[in-house]
């Protein structure tokens, strides 16, 4: 149960298999997840995220393959795999007709706290996500970000050694999406492990220490998130046209000059292209003084790294569903 | 980045990997949540106890003159039965609660924890058990402002309502067998009225079952229901009848039996793959 850099691990699964029905959720999955830190499972809808992490959190059986969890195997012993790991699921699972507080009190009294302990415990979380204003309220009254607050909160009630979390900031604002990756980066510094699926590359690549690409219900691709961008390449020039219709005629410009295939996005006014290599910048810049005088006018542009975006386009050759938030300035 | 909480700064207690699940605390916990979302919502359980009171009411008015001779001995008739209905018809909840848990996740993150896995339905028809003590005291309450007097007396009156609970907590694990098996709790309100439409009306609870035509007598004389409120006139009225009482008995522990491992069965297995 060790990497071979002597890392325990906290997750090694071999040749995991769920099927629902003809579909295969979970087709064949290897993974093997350290102790410590953060690692993010990224892949669309309908990857296999939330069926694998239910399979981690033994709360869906496996038709083939094996899952040790925290050293334990997931179907031999799921008692003892339950008592060092937390579940925070895609939606909040706290009772809409409880307060704050009682949600609390009731994890806390059910992991085993006595009653004023317990009491204490929620106090204490409610005062750590700021929602000591609200403790007394119902949660129907919480808005999305307190209610996700709350939830991790009470996944916290007693710490867990590994905690999953399955997309935890779909659906939030960006400020309640700061305070929830603030709060694992904070969990993940004091020792527990997290587990967190997205399907935001921004986010796997702000938060996480290693990301599993998961698609079709296999990885695809593991690693660093920078060892993941530079195995597809080192640089990428995006060009952002102020006139979608001379995108032909500024693809054949910079193909000529940087003398490599200059690609379309989605977006008919955005171009990307490989270059690497120290010249780069240098290549980059006769391209952009070559667009401007045939008079092809262009709002922005970047120089840098491949977004996760095309790494996954790279490694599933299949579009993605992945939604970037990177925009060339 | 925006980042408004302090980092937390609290002590953490230890987690024992070891620490067996307390079956009787896990339980008890899972019922003080029950209650708690019963203080909630009352009004759910004001929805379901309206309709016996109406019930009452009307029919005791309406027919009580035609049927028994006069309003008052047609109570006398009545009540028990209305006492039976009441509580029968608010043990669907159960299931609806079961229902709305899983649709939420909460079940999910009840199944990922260390805890007694069967205390999540158990602790909640404990919980619910507060409720139908609930209407059964609305009931008779209101039996007693109409008029009605258990010759019974208290004890037989208590023993009548233990009864009554009783069954209702067998009954209740249909609901969380059904609750957990359908897909919406719509589902599971439209099965519980199909069930529950037949068996509490074709029953002894508004009339007796002599006028009756031979079919629907053979099915009235062999539903638990008929039995319960012969037992619970019987107990209430003063003239206990210790066979009767055995039925229920037995028909209580028979559906426990089939709908309680069931309902585990249900619990334990994969709740679809959201």
């Amino acid at each position: 149960m060790t990497t071979t850099s002597g890392v325990p691990l906290a997750i090694e699964a071999r040749g995991l298999v769920k099927a629902f029905g003809s579909t295969r959720a979970v087709d064949g999955l290897d993974l093997s997840v350290p102790s410590g830190g953060v690692f993010a499972l990224l892949g669309p809808n309908g990857a296999g995220k939330t069926t694998t992490i239910r399979i981690f959190a033994t709360l869906t059986r496996l038709d083939a393959g094996t899952a040790r969890v925290l050293g334990h195997d997931v179907t031999a012993s799921p008692h003892a795999v339950r008592a060092g790991i937390c579940l925070t699921g895609q939606f909040a699972t706290v009772d809409p007709s409880l307060t704050g507080t009682e949600n609390l009190v009731l994890q806390a009294r059910l992991l085993g706290l006595a009653r004023r302990a317990a009491r204490a415990r929620a106090a204490e979380l409610l005062d750590s996500f700021g929602l000591t204003d609200t403790a007394g309220r119902p949660v129907r009254t919480y808005s999305g970000g307190m209610r996700r607050r709350l939830d991790i909160a009470v996944s916290l009630v007693v710490a867990p050694a590994l905690l999953f979390l399955d997309e935890p900031t779909t659906g939030l604002d960006p400020h309640s999406r700061g305070q929830v990756w603030e709060t694992v980066r904070w969990l993940a510094a004091r020792g527990t492990t997290v587990l967190l699926t997205t399907q935001y590359l921004e986010e796997a690549d702000q938060l996480s220490d290693r990301i599993a690409v998961i698609d079709h219900g296999r990885i695809v691709a593991e690693g660093t998130p920078g060892g993941l961008k530079s195995s597809v390449g080192s640089g990428v020039l995006r060009i952002q046209l102020a006139d979608p219709r001379a995108s032909g005629r500024a693809r054949q410009v910079l193909g000529s000059v940087l003398g490599v295939p200059v690609a379309q996005d989605t977006d008919p006014a955005a171009l990307t292209a490989r270059i690497e290599g120290p010249s780069a910048t240098e290549a980059a810049a006769r391209g952009l003084t070559l667009l401007s005088r045939e008079g092809i006018e262009v709002v922005g542009f970047a120089l840098g790294q491949p977004s996760l975006d095309e790494v996954f386009l790279a490694l599933t050759s299949h579009t993605s569903q992945l939604t970037g938030n990177e925009e060339p300035t | 980045m925006t980042a408004t909480i302090a980092p937390p700064t609290f002590t953490e207690p230890g987690r024992d990997a070891t620490r067996r699940p307390r079956m009787l605390r896990n339980s008890l916990t899972m019922a003080w949540r029950a209650s708690l979302r019963i203080r909630r919502e009352p009004e759910q359980a004001f929805d379901a106890i309206a309709i016996p009171v109406l019930f009452t009411l009307l029919f005791t008015y309406l027919f009580g003159g035609a049927l028994s001779g006069s309003p008052r001995e047609y109570l006398r008739f009545l009540l028990p039965g209305t006492l039976v209905l009441t509580v029968l018809l608010i043990t669907v909840s159960a299931g609806l609660s079961l229902n709305t848990d899983r649709d939420r996740g909460t079940l999910d993150r009840f199944r990922s924890m260390p805890i007694w896995q069967p205390s999540v339905v158990i602790g909640g028809l404990i919980g619910d058990m507060g409720r139908y003590v609930l209407a059964t005291c609305l009931v008779l309450g209101m039996g007693l402002l109409m008029g009605y007097r258990p010759t019974g007396g208290a004890s037989g009156t208590v023993l009548a309502v233990a009864l009554v609970l009783i069954f209702a907590f067998s009954v209740s694990w249909i609901w969380t067998a059904l609750g957990l098996a359908l897909r919406s709790a719509q589902a599971v309100t439209v099965l519980s009225f199909a069930v529950q439409l037949p068996l509490t009306f074709a029953s002894n609870v508004f009339v007796s079952p002599a006028t009756m035509p031979g079919w629907l007598r053979a099915f009235v004389n062999v539903n638990p229901v008929s039995h319960l409120v012969t037992a619970e006139r019987a107990l209430m009225n003063g003239t206990p009848m210790p066979s009767q009482v055995g039925w229920v008995v037995l028909a209580s522990v028979l559906l426990t039996a089939v709908f309680g491992p069931l309902t585990m069965r249900l619990y334990r297995a994969n709740l679809g793959g959201r």
